[in-house]
């Protein structure tokens, strides 16, 4: 909300010493945020009222051209060139002399052209920076006196302060309402230009005055029109006025116009005005009809909703309540007939309307906020007679007058709540000032009491104030168990503040009013809190981590295209493909959330490449977003005037979709890079799957590791790995080389390696496996026996290990004397055959209690490969 | 009395007398000096100290002489002996040092040069900046509480009073999720803020409560420098008996300074938020000027622009309808909360100046923070 200075002073009281800038800082100690104050009219000078005397048409250039003269005041007419035509001899006019400086430095020169010296300026609107008219000069009143100082004349010089008016806080929308906070934050007296101007009753009602109706309360509860006829629809605007629209960020349309938006700004009540020749029968609020269509002011034609608030008349729809007008009873150049409508518009139905047009004007964004419901009878008196006096009309007296009964709404409130809430002792004569100042009606419990509360006591025990029985939500204070203070405010709040219900709404009131900045600080009590959960730690180690071991974090964007899921090469009916659709995406190509962490990195990783970062390692720890499989759940609304049921919470949290963490990388370029010690060493799926064996050993949970094959991996370069919980095997994810399909979809170097797992199965199942048990460092030596075993090709090594270790424990009992089991070689080759490989590994054996003999420790070895023979064929190499 | 030894050989004597062997040994003590390296001196040690050197030879001659005459010679023999031992080992050392000292010369290398094999990693500085904001609530006893990012509108909305169709909630740019047939509404928003932990907290969670939620969050804003479809919040929660405004602002202090410097002043000025009345927006004295900025004279400040005041936070005492949605007695408890925006504190605390370097991933952004924040 732009809010010139110049035109609050005129409400309140205030002293002429205070600065703009001063203002700004009060207003938003008080909650209006002044986020710019600018000074305008400042910078203009030498501009004079003249008097136009004597006119040329000049001819023989490329557009008219005007010779004039004006007179400055002096008596001596200066010859000035002007382009503009709309004025005539006799037209007083703002002139600007030479070494006139006008907005933006722009100086005035006299100077020759089109054959004349033009010794001058005549100025148009946007030259004064007093509007955006630039297809003629300003022309002023005739009663503009001739020579005078046209920024004194105008008013030019004030400042503007742009207020950003938080949504609950309606009444600061208006000239009215950010005036009261200011006679309030200086404590100077307040005018409510409300109240101004006004007939003897305003609310007189008179059948000679078009009629009006309201046919659904719940979409209006007060309508009410005037008439002016005869008015002349070529009356101008008078120039303050057009100066503090220009300046309140409004443009000057027509008188009509212009007064209704004035008020609508001084006042925050929307106004319209009707072509009165247009309407034919009664006027009435009600909802619309299926099939209603309307043409409105923008020239777009609406299908109604049965939902939508309409203005309507014999014909069928007028206008989108409080919203816009429609074509067919727009005033006109040619209206003289005019009837004003003022209403108070449900909020949310504005709202709703709104929303559901894509439809924002100045008084819908107002009717959503909260519109005083007591204006629509002193709005539209004021609207009459300023359109009566502004364009010479006359008005009819009296108005049409339809409401709807609305229940008052009385807060009780404990005396002491403000400071139970604030953390200091307010007193009770402080809260009932500071709430009368905003408006409200203040019953206060007892006088003498009163008093006493100023002076900090407490427990009075004073008889029930009148305003103890007082019904309202918050009645129940009076039984709280903390309720300390035994004496209550039965508090009306006032008709423009629709957004003061509840106590707390009160306090925030009387609090903000005495400063926020006197609100004491209190040092905190440290709570009994517990830490991280495992689970939190466990997530942070596993990224940790990542990054130690030379991979960056991302936080991809999480919208992805069904293209991204086909890229992947996901199957039909694969988990990957039950993504959640959002209604409304950013990009229509990007409508979809994650349901793998894959492409966002991959999409980061090609970034990276392109831009020249060639050995790159990336992972990202996030939640995927899975329908269920019951498909797209549908969430109800549940009450909030009581806490909900488990099982409401249960149906709630069952139409979310499956949201799993998990954890993803993906590698390309140098894994080791090269550099003076010689070659570095490429990026492989070693690399991609040792990261996924390392978040899973972080995790300690139980885990195993096979070939696995799903897209898009390289089929024969994807590990499978799994966790157990609760003694279930579950998947966890895959890791390897990415499919070069999947690679070139991608537009990533070949041979791209990446590892994706599910960290929620993870988690589970680390948290079932309990805090590790210390093993026992025996101080014997150790025996070292190296077994290289030929298995075939196909044979995965994980299993010819796990064989391996299975016999070994087997033939050593408890006395657990295998210690580590490493595989040191692979060969594949001549020696041990076509379709064959050997493994060589290193059993390191030891015992808690003595040294073992060479017996013992070989015949923990042959238990060992004898399990690897019988499980996997396994061949003692040179044995065979 | 007793008669001349026989067997005396003028001729032998000469060698043990007093000059011979004086001669002999500082002709080794010479060699010894003389000798360049332990090759050197390994010869010198056969030609001088060997079974054939001088002194060697003469002590053998001892045996020879008159009884009265060996004890003298012998110490003499010794003496010089002795001598040359103590040469010999004194400059073996000093030749196995310097040889040491050219060996482990010759082993230098530029300790300068770079070893980078492995690439650096580094976490996400949003991520690092969200745990360390953590960390300094869970210091003071807050625990972590998380809810899903795809999240029901009653969480995100209505529980925290913002009626339906009320400009509070249009003004959150909301995302939302399809339902089953395309016109219906699901009830599903991507989360607009963290706040719909702080419901499902006071939902699940026994009283007193303190918890803190950082997350993510999404807002259907156009990406540009200053905007980003996703951010990061994090908030902080408190439910208890008895809690004031003074309370939540000596939370904020607290975690001001432990944040952002001691000392630091902050500043709450009235605000709307559904969920908290009364509302307030937080700022803090700039922790690089400290208010220099504004004072006559002062340095002008890029990080305040000037103002000496940098807004950092929104906040608030609970609203008690929020509390009764959540089933909670507002007249036993009352609560109070404050959120800020991660990135934002990213952009204050390190000068990040355009939000699109925090979503990108570009490598050069995150190594450039290390492994602390």
């Amino acid at each position: 909300m732009r809010v010139p200075l110049s035109w609050l002073r005129e409400y309140a009281a205030l002293g002429s010493d205070v600065a703009a800038g001063e203002v700004a800082r009060r207003l938003t100690a008080a909650g209006l945020e002044v986020e710019t104050v600018e000074a305008v009219g400042q910078d203009i000078s030498g501009v004079v009222v003249g008097l136009v005397t004597a006119i040329e048409e000049l001819s023989g250039f490329r557009k008219p051209v005007r010779y004039c003269q004006v007179d400055d005041g002096s008596g001596t007419p200066r010859g000035v060139i002007c382009g503009a035509a709309n004025f005539s001899v006799g037209d007083r006019v703002p002139l600007a002399l030479p070494g006139a400086v006008l907005p933006g430095g722009f100086e005035i020169t006299a100077r020759k052209t089109y054959g004349h010296v033009s010794d001058g300026m005549i100025c148009s609107a946007r030259e004064l920076a007093i509007g955006d008219d630039h297809t003629g000069i300003l022309v002023l009143a005739p009663d503009a006196q001739l020579g005078a100082d046209f920024v004194e004349y105008a008013g030019l010089a004030d400042h503007v302060l742009d207020i950003a008016v938080t949504p609950d806080r309606g009444y600061a929308l208006s000239i009215r309402g950010v005036a009261r906070e200011l006679a309030t934050a200086y404590g100077v007296p307040y005018r409510d230009p409300a109240e101004q101007d006004l007939p003897a009753d305003v609310a007189a009602e008179s059948a000679d005055v078009w009629q009006a109706r309201i046919e659904d309360a719940s979409a209006c509860d007060r309508f009410v029109l005037r008439e002016v006829r005869g008015i002349d629809p070529a009356a101008p605007t008078p120039l303050r006025m057009r100066i503090r629209l220009a300046r309140a960020g409004m443009r000057s349309v027509s008188l009509a116009v212009d007064v209704t938006n004035y008020l609508m700004l001084e006042l925050g009540q929307p106004l319209h005005a009707f072509d009165g020749s247009a309407l034919a029968g009664p006027v009435v609020v009600r909802r619309a009809r299926a099939g209603e269509r309307l043409e409105t002011l923008d020239h777009v034609v609406r299908d109604l909703d049965p939902d939508d608030i309409l203005i309507t008349d014999s014909s069928g729809p007028l206008s989108l309540a409080g919203t816009m007008g429609g074509v067919t009873s727009e005033v006109s150049e040619t209206s003289t007939h005019l009837v004003i409508e003022a209403a108070h518009f449900s909020a949310r139905g504005t709202a709703r309307m709104s929303r559901r047009h894509r439809l924002s004007s100045e008084a819908s964004y107002r009717f959503e906020r909260g519109v005083d419901r007591e204006l629509p009878l002193r709005a539209s008196a004021r609207a009459a007679s300023m359109l009566a006096a502004l364009g010479g009309g006359t008005i009819v007296p009296g108005c049409s007058h339809a409401q709807a009964e609305v229940p008052t709404v009385t807060i009780t409130m404990a005396v002491d709540y403000p400071d139970r809430v604030a953390g200091r002792v307010y007193g009770q004569a402080t809260v009932a000032r500071r709430l009368r100042e905003v408006g409200c009606a203040v019953v206060e419990p007892d006088l003498g009491a009163a008093e006493a509360g100023e002076a900090g006591g407490s427990g009075t025990e004073a008889a029930p104030g009148p305003g103890e029985r007082a019904t309202g939500r918050f009645a129940r204070h009076e039984h709280g168990r903390h309720n300390r203070g035994k004496l209550r405010f039965t508090v009306t709040p006032p008709s423009w503040r629709p957004d003061l219900v509840n106590p707390s709404d009160l306090a925030e009131e009387v609090i903000r009013l005495e400063g926020y900045e006197n609100i004491p600080v209190r040092s905190p009590r440290a709570a009994a809190g517990q830490g991280l959960t495992s689970r939190q730690r466990l997530r942070r180690t596993i990224g940790r981590s990542l990054a130690e071991s030379g991979y960056v974090e991302v936080l991809s964007q999480p919208f992805v295209s069904a293209a991204d899921i086909d890229r992947l090469g996901a199957p039909e009916g694969d988990p990957r493909r039950r993504a959640v659709r959002v209604a409304n995406p950013l990009s229509e190509d990007e409508p979809l959330l994650r349901t793998t962490l894959l492409p966002g990195l991959l999409r980061v990783l090609a970034r990276n490449i392109g831009r020249g970062s060639a050995d790159v390692g990336l992972y990202e720890i996030g939640p995927v977003f899975r329908l269920r499989s019951s498909g797209p759940g549908v969430a109800p609304i549940l009450r909030v005037d009581r806490g909900p049921a488990v099982a409401e919470i249960t149906e709630l949290n069952g139409a979310l979709p499956d949201q799993p963490l998990r954890v993803a990388a993906v590698l390309a370029g140098e894994r080791e890079q090269s550099g003076w010690w010689g070659e570095g060493r490429a990026a492989g799926w070693q690399d991609a799957i040792q990261a996924a064996r390392d978040v899973l050993a972080i995790s300690r949970a139980p885990s195993r590791i096979t070939e696995g094959t799903p897209a898009p991996w390289h089929p024969g370069r994807c590990a499978a790995l799994f966790v157990t919980v609760d003694g279930d095997e579950v998947l966890a994810g895959h890791a390897g080389e990415l499919h070069p399909r999947v690679v070139s979809e991608f537009k990533v170097p070949a041979r791209t390696c990446a590892m994706e797992l599910d960290l929620s199965a993870i988690l589970a199942a680390a948290s079932l496996a309990g805090p590790e048990q210390a093993p026992r460092i025996s101080a014997y030596p150790v025996a070292t026996l190296d077994v290289a075993l030929v298995v075939a090709e196909s044979v995965a090594a994980a299993d010819v290990e796990a064989a391996l270790i299975d016999g070994a424990r087997a033939a050593d009992g408890a006395a657990g004397l295998l210690e580590q089991v490493r595989l040191f070689d692979v060969y594949v080759g001549e020696q041990v055959g076509a379709g064959r490989k050997s493994l060589a590994y290193t059993l390191r054996l030891r015992a808690d209690d003595r040294t073992l003999t060479t017996e013992e420790t070989e015949a923990v070895r042959d238990a060992a490969v004898a399990e690897a023979t019988r499980r996997v064929g396994a061949v003692l190499r040179g044995a065979a | 009395m007793s008669a001349p030894n026989k067997q005396y050989d003028p001729v032998e004597v000469a060698a043990l007398s007093a000059e011979a062997v004086a001669a002999a040994r500082d002709e080794a003590l010479a060699a010894i000096a003389a000798a360049r390296s332990l090759d050197d001196l390994k010869a010198v040690r056969v030609a001088h100290a060997g079974d054939r050197s001088a002194l060697a030879l003469a002590n053998a001659e001892i045996g020879a002489l008159p009884p009265q005459a060996r004890a003298e010679a012998g110490k003499r023999v010794g003496a010089a002996r002795r001598d040359v031992a103590q040469a010999l080992s004194q400059r073996q050392e000093v030749l196995e040092s310097e040889r040491d000292r050219r060996v482990l010369e010759e082993e230098r290398v530029d300790v300068t040069l770079p070893w980078d094999r492995a690439p650096r990693g580094a976490e996400h500085p949003v991520t690092m900046t969200s745990q360390r904001l953590t960390d300094v609530f869970v210091a003071m006893g807050y625990e972590v509480a998380e809810g899903p990012e795809v999240e029901a509108e009653w969480y995100n909305f209505d529980a925290l009073n913002f009626p339906p169709d009320h400009p509070a909630r249009e003004m959150q740019d909301t995302f939302f999720v399809a339902g089953p047939e395309a016109s219906a509404r699901s009830g599903i928003v991507l989360r607009t803020h963290t706040s719909p932990v702080q419901i499902r907290a006071m939902l699940t969670r026994p009283l007193p409560l303190y918890v803190v939620s950082p997350g993510k969050c999404f807002r259907s804003d156009a990406l540009d420098a200053t905007h980003s479809p996703v951010f990061h919040q994090i908030e902080c929660l408190a439910v208890d008996e008895g809690l004031t405004m003074a309370d939540l602002r000596g939370a904020i202090n607290a975690f001001v300074e432990a944040m952002f410097g001691e000392g630091l002043r902050t500043r709450l000025r009235p605000d709307f938020f559904p969920f908290t009345e009364p509302s307030a927006d937080v700022s803090m004295e700039c922790h690089v000027c400290r208010g220099a900025s504004t004072r006559p004279g002062g340095a002008p400040c890029r990080v305040c622009r000037s103002q000496g005041w940098i807004e950092i936070a929104g906040c608030g005492m609970v609203n008690p309808k929020v509390l009764v949605a959540c089933g909670i007695d507002p007249d036993r408890y009352s609560g109070f909360a404050f959120g800020l925006g991660i990135e934002r504190s990213l952009m204050i605390r390190h000068g990040v100046t355009d939000i699109r370097d925090t979503l990108e991933g570009d490598v050069r952004f995150s190594r450039a923070f290390g492994m602390e924040i």
